[in-house]
């Protein structure tokens, strides 16, 4: 027989190490994460970082070398105005991404509290929820629309228009595992030893709404830049000549029959963004909250 | 062997894939079933004894990922070897099956007569009239009050005892010569349970049907029964008699599994048995017997080395190494017991 | 199911309500005087002063929602800044195409996504099963105006097979107003197929795990029979849920899909609209259009209570 010797330290420590390698081994179990990591690594280098080392500035105008095909020396082409299409993509992306992350921190932090609030206190519930529903009633685009034609189009107006629809879906999934949470024991027994209800709130039941608000967060940046670049798309977002992928797009389109490459490339790129995104928010969901249904978004 | 063997397992192995890797639910297993017989497959939840059944049915085919080994022989053909569709006809018509949970057994989209006629219409010739008819007369038959109005109504407008009669009347519909019972009465209510008690023994009575039945009840197996096995981790560890069970039995799982059971004219101060430690999860079986772990008798023979299921007397076969030394141990006890 | 029907309805008056409040809280908010936006630059200060009293712009921002909301009561939600019509008959105008091309998407998204998400559960975890996911999570991150260049640029440009831009209606014959709306259907088609796939087979397996269909197996049904009587008809309820509830945005996504080819639908005329600041349009089209998601989620729940008799008989 062998002899286990029983140190509490540790088989503590043990514990821990095991508990350690199977959270890595889950995330590296799971191959879209894994897959939605790498492409948002590496798109998120592109964008962020390679801006500082490329020389070509995507607004310099060259009219001699317009709609010239992708080269070595214009890796994407160059657009009507004779500028450089890979570099108009570069900038374009840190434009979106930015002005996704940013739409999401923003209706990330008003959707939680406006949910945790609205799960704790049952008079406040209904008039935010009804607002919700109410604001939850216009599609994306469309309210998106309205926002802007009033405000005016700009990148600033673009992160308050998209938070305005974004923040309700964000509320709608705290609040309602918050109200899971609200009902457990261990709630009753704070208020029961008197401890405040903010001191609940972000304490007790905020930090327990983070991995439905994660994921949530996850699918918002992704609808954030599909719903901006439709919004540039239209003319109703990030005004020229600013780029952005919906706007250079928006270029493609009308010179589709010169040149593919002012469609093709800001298409990919953007389809890879939102794919990776989409990628890690279904990966995440698996590995933070298995039972939920998949297709629910 | 003799030739009114109705069911025939011989060696049956069931394995799931899992992610932990291939697992085998249930290990080697041989009974068989004689007509008019009804048998008791007893034990622990998880010890493989829904996994048998579902093997039988074979109902497991449908989830993917599960694989046997074996023979299942019903009127001697092997059901392991029917394809799809043949075994299509052999369930409903000649086996079947009454589940756990009557309040998630039934479809709740479909009336209750839907659900019976489309039974009886899967295997018989018959108008829809006549299919009507007969399932309003198996409605009848399970003892439901008014059957017309049962017919037309659904399965969340019935208590949890009804619909586990219409799930008998369900099973019923094609005369089957074998009813497999899976728990049948673990998620009723007490009085409930012993309704559908009776409904099982009158159906023992007036029909030409085998039954197996899978219960974690001895209770259950008492009143109903002829014949017990007894299983443990996916392994048949007895099998013998019901008389022989209660009076001898010579496992000390089922030694333990009878002493848990709470007597009510014994002593309230005496404490009740319990089976120390818990059963390994499948990935973890132990080298030797399975049970030795948790046993009280258990030499480090039964922590090396398997014992074989033996038949130590009439009918009576036991997978343990010291059953003799048990059954001495049992004596001397109802020895003592005995002056009272 | 009459209880059911009237609980059904009567919340959906609070929604509506908001969404008109939102609207026109949205324009009254609007920076600029709508009165300067009609007459243009060259009008005079006392042209514009007689306009804001004409219009009531002066008065309290209640007092203007109330005659708004009244008249919107009426059906009427104003007139175009600019074109000589009603924001009624300016909608009407653009509503056909928009309609036809949704619909169209959503018959094919339908076609496309039901058989795929049965199938794909059925064979969970085979190589078409992870084809088919790996294809839709690509498909709902395709935006439909994104779609809808790559194909113009295949089959116009490259193939010359299909029409680059531009509208028949159903009037020209139905095989122009197809050959037409084809490629627009199928780029705003592909993310609803994308969803409504990934919604069937997720239903369809959670449908699976439930015991009646162990039961229908027990009784010796065919599986055709368990698949499409027994589990498909449970899974019908989530499945219509996506369908309804992406329907709204199938309408505004063929608003942006309608500027990739032209077509003369609500997109063309929020567009325009956007661009000319004409804003009672802005403000009925939005409206309209909420209204017209809000009611079809209606309908989705009354569906339901047909679907599901659980939900018919629910006295609650």
């Amino acid at each position: 027989m062998q002899q286990v010797s029983i140190n509490t330290k540790d088989l503590k420590k043990r514990m821990y190490a095991e508990q350690r390698s199977l959270w890595i081994k889950r995330f590296f179990y799971n191959k879209m994460l894994v897959f939605g990591s790498l492409l948002l690594i590496l798109l998120g280098f592109l964008v962020l970082i390679l801006p500082f080392f490329i020389k070509s500035d995507p607004l310099v105008m060259d009219t001699v070398n317009r709609f010239k095909a992708p080269s070595s020396e214009h890796w994407f082409g160059t657009d009507s105005y004779g500028r450089d299409v890979f570099s108009r993509v570069i900038y374009g992306g840190r434009v979106s991404i930015i002005i996704g992350l940013a739409v999401t921190l923003i209706s990330g932090f008003f959707g939680l509290v406006i949910g945790v609030c609205s799960a704790y206190y049952r008079s406040l519930d209904h008039i935010l929820m009804r607002f919700c529903d109410g604001l939850m009633a216009f599609p994306a685009i469309l309210l998106a629309i309205a926002i802007m034609a009033t405000m005016g189009p700009n990148s600033f107006n673009v992160v308050i228009a998209l938070s305005i629809v974004f923040t309700p879906y964000v509320a709608r999934v705290v609040r309602s595992s918050a109200i899971v949470i609200k009902e457990q024991t261990y709630i009753e027994a704070l208020k029961s030893q008197g401890a405040s209800a903010w001191r609940i709130l972000a304490l007790h039941i905020a930090p327990n709404t983070i991995s439905p608000l994660i994921i949530q967060c996850t699918f918002i940046f992704a609808d954030t830049i599909l719903t901006e670049a439709a919004l540039s798309f239209l003319g109703a977002g990030i005004p020229a000549p600013e780029p952005s992928w919906g706007n250079i797009l928006y270029d493609g389109k009308l010179a589709i029959f010169n040149a593919w490459w002012m469609t093709a490339f800001p298409g990919v790129a953007l389809l890879l963004t939102v794919l990776g995104l989409n990628l890690f928010g279904d990966g995440l969901r698996d590995l933070l909250d298995p039972h939920t249904n998949k297709a629910k978004k | 062997m003799e030739n009114d063997i109705l069911l025939e397992v011989k060696n049956l192995c069931t394995y799931f894939s899992t992610e932990k890797g291939k697992l085998r639910a249930v290990d080697h297993i041989s009974f068989s079933v004689k007509e008019k017989e009804i048998v008791g497959i007893v034990g622990e939840s998880g010890c493989g004894k829904s996994v048998t059944a579902e093997s039988i049915m074979r109902l497991l085919d449908e989830k993917n990922l599960v694989s046997y080994e074996g023979e299942i022989l019903y009127k001697g053909n092997n059901l392991l070897s029917l394809k799809k569709n043949e075994m299509q006809e052999v369930r409903g018509k000649e086996i079947a099956m009454i589940f756990q949970d009557p309040m998630t057994s039934l479809n709740p989209v479909y009336t209750i007569g839907n659900q019976i006629v489309e039974g009886i219409l899967t295997h018989q010739k018959i108008s829809k009239k006549e299919a009507k008819q007969k399932a309003i007369d198996l409605l009848r038959f399970t003892e439901i009050p008014s059957p017309e109005k049962r017919f037309d109504q659904y399965p969340h407008e019935l208590s949890g005892g009804m619909r586990q009669r219409v799930m008998i009347a369900l099973a019923l519909a094609c005369n089957p010569k074998l009813l497999i019972a899976d728990e049948p009465t673990t998620a009723l209510d007490v009085t409930t349970q012993s309704q559908i008690l009776d409904l099982l023994n009158k159906l023992k009575d007036e029909l030409n049907m085998s039954t197996i039945m899978i219960t974690h009840d001895l209770g259950v197996v008492a009143e109903l029964c002829s014949r017990v096995i007894v299983m443990y981790l996916g392994q048949i560890i007895e099998i013998a008699n019901v008389e022989d069970i209660f009076d001898s039995a010579q496992h000390p799982y089922t030694e333990g599994l009878l002493n848990s059971i709470p007597h009510i004219d014994g002593d309230r101060s005496k404490k009740l048995n319990v089976i120390q430690g818990t059963v390994p999860t499948l990935d973890k079986v132990p080298v030797g017997c399975n049970f030795a772990g948790r046993c009280q008798y258990a030499t480090d023979k039964c922590r090396e080395v398997e014992p074989e299921l033996k038949e130590v007397m009439d009918n009576h076969f036991v997978k343990c190494w010291n059953y003799e030394l048990i059954r001495k141990t049992n004596k001397e006890e109802n020895e003592i017991a005995t002056p009272y | 199911m009459i209880n059911y029907v009237f609980k059904r309805i009567l919340s959906v008056i609070p929604v509506l309500l908001i969404v008109a409040v939102v609207v026109f809280s949205i324009t009254y908010l609007t920076p600029g005087d709508p009165a300067r936006v009609i007459l243009g630059a060259d009008a005079t200060e006392t042209e514009v002063i007689e306009l804001q009293e004409k219009m009531g712009l002066n008065d309290s921002p209640i007092e203007q929602f109330t005659r708004w909301f009244g008249n919107l009561l009426q059906g009427d939600l104003g007139d175009s800044y600019f074109m000589n019509k009603s924001v009624m008959a300016a909608f009407a105008d653009h509503f056909m195409p928009t309609l036809s091309l949704a619909l169209m998407a959503q018959l094919i998204a339908i076609l496309i996504a039901l058989p795929l998400g049965i199938f794909a559960a059925v064979r969970r975890g085979s190589v078409l099963d992870q084809t088919v996911m790996g294809i839709s999570l690509i498909g709902i991150s395709v935006p439909s105006f994104l779609l809808a260049l790559i194909l113009v640029l295949i089959f116009s440009v490259n193939l010359g097979l299909l029409p680059v831009a531009g509208y028949q209606p159903l009037t020209a014959g139905l095989d122009m107003h197809l050959r037409y709306l084809l490629m627009p259907a199928v780029a705003l088609g592909a993310m609803q197929a994308a969803l409504i796939t990934r919604m069937t087979r997720s239903a369809m397996l959670e449908v699976f795990n439930n015991n009646y269909i162990k039961t229908a197996h027990s009784k010796g049904v065919k599986e055709k029979k368990v698949l499409f009587k027994h589990a498909l008809r449970n899974a019908a309820l989530p499945i219509l849920t996506v369908i309804g509830q992406t329907f709204g945005v199938l309408i505004t996504g063929a608003a942006v899909v309608e500027t990739v080819f032209n077509i003369p639908g609500i997109g063309q005329l929020i567009i325009n609209s956007v661009e000319r600041r004409d804003f009672p349009v802005i403000q009925g089209v939005v409206l309209l259009i909420s209204i017209t998601y809000v009611l079809l989620n209606l309908i989705i729940d009354l569906l339901y209570g047909v679907l599901d008799p659980r939900i018919r008989l629910d006295k609650k």
